[in-house]
């Protein structure tokens, strides 16, 4: 069965959908209150307004599609930028829009206007992931050298982690640094359908930049001068993931928190099974990563110590074991 | 008359004046060996003509059309770019990496097809790969993995072929092995030039020789021509011991001028 998932890319993606979907199916019979299959899928299609309706509809419906996106986004961008790179270490932290979009939710709680609107928080931190994309886009497109770029990321990333500490530092109160720090830590509790037509668009509009970058980053495995010589336009390939990545990934940490890992190890997962290929790893990565942020969403449920589990400290409690285990396994090849 | 004709091209990189006004002239069916000592411009000229660095001035033409018309990806279905050390980023299998080469013929999201599939199976034939064809890239030998960037060129189907310093690092018979396969490839009809530090190859295997010096042509035509004495110690500085076996001609540098 690995055998033949290893051989056949669209296997590989099946068997993943199918994964997603019980996933998502566990995903919204598990919470607070537990529903069987029956009561969830009347709560999903009946046209009554009962509290199981609701609870449905307005709060988990939201929260998985909002985990597949972000997890799909993660996963995509995570792959595309190590292809883009040609560095299985990048995830899409390295433009620094996930630290800015971090520093724009900080200065939001700073300034109370968190507690005015649910909204503000991720309209902040949309603002500034905005922002750093525009800055990202001025310090980096002065040459088309991959290095300017990871300089320029370094650089936005050390800023924004500067100012955020800088907020921390100022912050009024202890509630609002714990408000900070858990903003931080991730998590896609109460999410409604605002927060998804706040970072929809953004998300959307930055995968379809990145579609069909696949062949691209094929022959960008030959470096980006046998790429050109190849017919791809190597300076648009790169904008198009850069641009992609920074809408998607802003958008997505806004609504989410920074979800670190899933980035990095999504790739590294699908390696496993299809080969280094980097066009091939596309799309089972945006599937792999949806599906991996849904089960750590449901893992987030469980009751364990007191008060509610990070969604992103659970990833990284995953993640992290799961990319040394990974590494391991298939460093003969990376030689 | 079928050739890839660069015209007067002058390139300035980092304040440095690379290329002065050189031409350099390509036909269709000859093996072309660009020679010059390092820093002459050899590298800069083959990125010129594929378009990597922006020109002073200077024109391009393919057979009858000017190269600035040709959308890149048709630029790419005519002319193939062996890079100098080429690397190859990931662990890919030998046969996906020569499949690489038919890129220009795809679209993002077409498959190979068999007509590729054709073209790639010849293609490691010749380059004398094809043994190889489930192993991965990264664990080839440097004279292994040559051959496969060499199947990756061909698998282009292009009319002209661009090599750049193709036998560099390589042992004897890699060396031997290489250029016999371009000038097979040159036989056939293609116009192959290769960028070379080896005189001696530069006499017995090219047809025709572009010597560049500090940017400018300094001479051009039959090996013989090139390679004169005066020629060498010029653009070199070395004087050279020559032979003749009655079948072919030999050439060694052994000595600095002063």
């Amino acid at each position: 069965m690995i055998a033949y998932l290893t051989r056949k890319p669209w296997a590989l993606n099946v068997a993943l959908v199918v994964a997603l979907a019980l996933a998502a199916l566990l995903s919204g019979l598990f919470g607070q209150v537990t529903l069987s299959i029956g009561q969830f899928t009347d709560a999903l299609f009946a046209s009554g307004n009962d509290g199981m309706s609701i609870i449905v509809r307005e709060l988990r419906l939201p929260r998985i599609i909002l985990g597949m996106m972000a997890g799909a986004t993660l996963g995509y961008t995570g792959a595309a930028l190590q292809g883009l790179l040609r560095n299985p270490l990048a995830d899409p932290g390295v433009i620094g829009v996930t630290a800015s979009a971090g520093f724009g939710a900080v200065v939001a709680i700073y300034m109370g206007v968190a507690a005015v609107s649910a909204m503000a928080v991720p309209l902040f931190a949309m603002a500034f992931a905005l922002m750093a994309t525009f800055v990202l886009m001025m310090l980096a497109s002065r040459d088309s050298s991959v290095l300017t770029l990871i300089l320029a990321g370094i650089g936005i990333s050390s800023l924004a982690t500067a100012g955020v500490s800088l907020v921390m530092n100022f912050a009024a109160s202890p509630m609002s640094l714990q408000d900070m720090v858990l903003w931080m830590l991730g998590s896609l509790e109460n999410r409604t359908f605002d927060d998804l037509l706040l970072a929809g668009p953004f998300i959307v509009i930055g995968w379809i930049l990145m579609i069909g970058t696949g062949q691209g980053l094929n022959a960008l495995s030959l470096g980006a001068d046998t790429a050109q010589s190849l017919g791809i336009d190597v300076k648009r390939l790169r904008w198009r993931i850069v641009l992609g990545t920074a809408l998607s990934v802003g958008a997505t940490v806004s609504v989410c928190g920074a979800v670190g890992f899933i980035g990095l190890v999504v790739p590294h997962f699908v390696r496993a099974f299809i080969g280094h290929e980097p066009g091939r790893l596309l799309l089972p990565s945006a599937i792999a990563g949806a599906l991996l942020m849904t089960l750590a969403d449901i893992l987030t449920r469980l009751p364990i110590g007191h008060g509610q589990l990070r969604l992103g400290v659970v990833m990284a409690v995953i993640g992290a074991p799961m990319f040394i285990y990974i590494i391991f396994k298939t460093r003969e090849s990376m030689r | 008359m079928s050739n890839l004709f660069a015209e007067n091209i002058s390139v300035r990189l980092g304040g440095a004046q690379i290329l002065k006004e050189a031409s350099i002239d390509l036909p269709a069916g000859k093996l072309v060996g660009l020679i010059g000592p390092n820093g002459a411009g050899k590298s800069t000229a083959v990125k010129a003509i594929l378009g990597f660095v922006a020109v002073q001035q200077g024109r391009f033409r393919l057979d009858e059309t000017d190269l600035a018309e040709l959308p890149l990806q048709e630029r790419a279905k005519k002319i193939a770019y062996m890079a100098q050390g080429a690397p190859v980023h990931w662990p890919l299998t030998v046969e996906r990496t020569v499949e690489l080469g038919r890129t220009p013929h795809m679209n993002p999201w077409q498959s190979i097809s068999v007509k590729d599939a054709t073209a790639v199976a010849a293609s490691m034939k010749k380059a004398d790969c094809i043994h190889l064809r489930d192993r991965l890239v990264t664990t080839l030998s440097g004279g292994e993995r040559a051959r496969v960037l060499l199947a990756r060129t061909l698998a282009v189907g292009a009319g002209y072929i661009l090599a750049d310093e193709p036998i560099a690092s390589l042992d004897p018979a890699h060396q031997l092995q290489v250029m016999e396969c371009l000038k097979a490839e040159a036989k056939s009809g293609v116009g192959v030039m290769v960028v070379l530090h080896d005189l001696g190859y530069a006499l017995r295997y090219c047809d025709k020789l572009i010597l560049l010096y500090e940017g400018s042509v300094l001479a051009e035509g039959s090996p013989a021509e090139v390679l004169s004495p005066e020629n060498l110690k010029r653009a070199f500085g070395v004087e050279v011991a020559r032979w003749d076996d009655g079948a072919t001609q030999y050439l060694v540098p052994h000595k600095m001028t002063q």
